[in-house]
């Protein structure tokens, strides 16, 4: 019975393991496609941290011992609880200081202000 | 036993697909065009690094390499905020000249639409 339960989570460590690294590889790859920094923003933030939260996830899930995966689930709300946040201050900042979108936005409500390059 | 092969098979596949993802970031590093995508992309080779951390952990055995993953996402938002920082205080300075460039047709297009960025331009320092 104990080893039926093992090999179960070991076979269900090695498809959040995959599933994981599919996510980042797939963020990774929006970096890279993405016309401007506004949405290459989505993919690296959502993405990413999934990816990376999933295969903290397994970690903790294959070392069988409730201490390393209180501490896994820990990181994993530490880095949910972070990426939205630096990914708002970055694309808030970006966004004062001037960058602009790509010509492919359709809207940007917020208005950018004329004198943030002066400061 | 099976599931340890199919494990070890995680493993690697796991290892080759963020391999590619690390990638495809510091091409993105390389290639940004501004400050802020390169900013971005640090935040996700720190996000991807965690990934490769984890994996290591489930491939050698030690718990000890979850804390390690904890300490550098730490790290990792702090830097990308200080970065956010810089970014604003900034401003896009050095970047101006060379966008003007690039951006005169969308420029012209812009201003149609009513929004004033050749303002900005001129009026930047």
């Amino acid at each position: 019975m104990a080893a039926q339960i093992e090999t179960v989570v070991t076979l269900v460590v090695a498809l959040v393991m995959v599933v994981g690294a599919s996510f980042s590889l797939l963020a990774a790859i929006g970096l890279v496609r993405f016309p401007d920094l506004y949405t290459r923003m989505h993919a690296a933030s959502k993405a990413g941290t999934v990816g990376s939260g999933l295969l903290l996830f397994a970690a903790g899930l294959h070392s069988l011992d409730p201490a390393i995966f209180v501490r896994a689930l820990a990181a994993f709300v530490f880095f949910v609880l972070t990426a939205p946040i630096s990914a708002h201050l970055l694309a808030k900042a970006a966004h004062q200081a001037g960058y602009r979108m790509s010509k492919l936005s359709v809207i940007d409500q917020l208005p950018q202000k004329e004198e943030a390059g002066r400061r | 036993m099976i599931s340890d092969t199919v494990l070890t098979a995680a493993i690697s596949l796991s290892l080759a697909l963020l391999s590619f993802a690390l990638l495809a970031t510091i091409i993105r590093i390389v290639r940004g065009p501004t400050l802020p995508d390169r900013v971005l992309g640090l935040d996700m080779l720190v996000a991807i690094a965690i990934g490769f951390i984890a994996v290591i952990a489930i491939k050698t055995g030690f718990g000890l390499y979850i804390d390690i993953a904890i300490a550098l996402g730490l790290v990792g938002f702090l830097a990308t905020i200080a970065f956010a920082r810089f970014v604003l205080t900034r401003g896009l300075a050095p970047e101006r000249a060379a966008k003007a460039v690039t951006d005169t047709g969308n420029l012209a297009k812009r201003s149609k639409t009513g929004r004033p960025s050749h303002r900005k331009r001129k009026g930047v320092r």
